[in-house]
């Protein structure tokens, strides 16, 4: 590994003057980084590390509703915190699937979704609760919605000069339930051959007012699973939904390609298995499971 | 490059010279000299390279050693009193959790750090609380039964 200066800023405006210095990288938890720069997979002549930024680690409720996660904020810190174990549980368990608890307590969900590994645990979980990357950069700030934040495998929207600060929830309406499944070959400390979100919000009459569906593993970026929800939106929830929903979303909406750990008809098989799955979970949640039957 | 780092190992203060590449393990063995954690494969999956910092388990290979500036580390040499071993540590002994013992240490770190924060873990617990350790000789049944022991040995004396 080649030297570094290592820096520690304690605001995002010195972090940001900082990456603008030489071939800098931020550094939040550094369980990806770290074996990068020593692989020589990466290189950085700066580190800046972004953890003595308050604004960057903190979990907050927004003035408008949702929550704010600080980018840099421990995957422990998420899954412990109150108000996300309370309304954003399907982040809470993603949070959970990050590598060991040794990862858990130094990883943080701002890594996990500018590393933009297309099996990234944590991201479906966040898409389908609308959230949205909130940058800072030398230009000002700006924010854009999650699922257009990817670029594809392991390159994002954000700029060499930019950082990203927080994710920003949505509020949870009441009659919501969201759920992340993913299918490991190991139970711990494994990459996703295929995951998958779902979140199902009902209206009065108990028809889908809103539907979000999230894939991980199936496409060179996160993808949101747009025709799948096109589907779901405005209907009833039942078997022939959830069967039509499943089968949208494995052959419309994944990309899957084969490699070492899938075949891409496998991955497509899962899709459709782990919808089906996560929608009858959503409507447990529900109570309106019977009508799966 | 080098430079000057100040941290608690172990209760102790220490003031050492690190180079900015170093890892915190490689403050703790190569600078401190306490050899207990070992490097197993340096890239986050085996887990026998863990510590404890400000108490949580941590991967000392993942984390650089400017990083732990200011805040508390306790490596395998802090976890015993001087001639009493931890009752994780024993009941490991008597349940021949431990075999070649190269991840025993991380084991025993990582077990402490669950029941440190949770007196009663169930099976499902104390298997999560280890399952970024990699042991390859044991099958891991006799670390779990030992894990149970300590933390049911731990709650006795408590009461």
């Amino acid at each position: 590994m080649r030297t570094f200066i290592y820096v520690a800023p304690p605001s995002i405006e010195d972090a940001i003057g900082e990456l603008r210095r030489g071939e800098a990288r931020p550094l939040a938890g550094g369980t990806d980084l770290l074996p990068q720069l020593r692989e020589g997979r990466r290189n950085a002549d700066r580190i800046v590390d972004l953890k003595r930024i308050a604004e960057l680690s903190a979990i907050r409720p927004l003035p408008q509703g949702g929550l704010a996660i600080g980018a840099a904020a421990s995957a422990t810190s998420v899954a412990r915190h109150d108000l996300v174990a309370a309304r954003y549980p399907a982040i809470a368990a993603s949070a959970r699937l990050l590598g060991s608890v040794q990862v858990q307590n130094r990883a943080s969900l701002g890594g996990n979704v500018c590393n933009a590994a297309p099996s990234a645990d944590v991201v479906p979980a966040l898409i389908c609760h609308e959230a949205s990357a909130q940058i800072a950069g030398a230009a000002g700030r700006r924010n854009t919605p999650l699922d257009e934040f990817f670029a594809g495998p392991g390159r994002t929207v954000l700029e060499a000069d930019e950082v990203l600060t927080a994710l920003w929830l949505a509020a949870v309406p009441p009659r919501s339930a969201t759920t992340y499944l993913r299918f490991t070959p190991r139970r711990e400390m494994d990459i996703a051959i295929v995951g998958v979100a779902v979140r199902i919000d009902l209206a009065e009459d108990r028809s889908i007012a809103l539907a979000r569906v999230a894939l991980a593993s199936v496409g060179p970026t996160p993808v949101r699973a747009v025709s799948t929800e096109r589907l779901l939106r405005g209907n009833r929830l039942d078997r022939d939904l959830s069967v039509a929903a499943a089968t949208a979303a494995a052959n419309a909406d994944a990309r899957p390609i084969s490699d070492t750990r899938a075949s891409a008809d496998y991955r497509r098989a899962l899709v459709e298995v782990l919808v089906r799955r996560g929608l009858a979970a959503c409507a447990r949640t529900l109570d309106i499971a019977s009508e799966l039957r | 490059m080098k430079t000057l780092l100040a941290c608690t190992i172990n209760a102790e203060a220490h003031t050492v010279l690190v180079d900015v590449r170093d890892t915190l393990l490689d403050l703790v063995r190569e600078r401190i000299g306490l050899t207990g954690s070992k490097e197993g494969c340096g890239n986050g999956n085996c887990g026998t390279c863990t510590v404890l910092l400000d108490g949580a388990a941590v991967n000392a290979c993942l984390v650089l050693a400017l990083e732990v500036a200011g805040r508390e580390v306790v490596t395998i040499e802090g976890v015993a009193r001087v001639g009493e071993l931890h009752p994780i540590q024993s009941a490991l002994v008597e349940s021949g959790g431990t075999q070649c013992g190269f991840c025993t240490p991380g084991i025993v770190l990582a077990a402490k750090a669950l029941l440190d924060t949770n007196a009663d873990p169930s099976e499902q617990d104390i298997r999560q609380a280890i399952a970024g350790n990699l042991c390859r000789c044991t099958g891991y049944g006799k670390i779990v039964d030992a894990i149970a022991t300590a933390a049911a040995r731990l709650r006795e004396t408590e009461t």
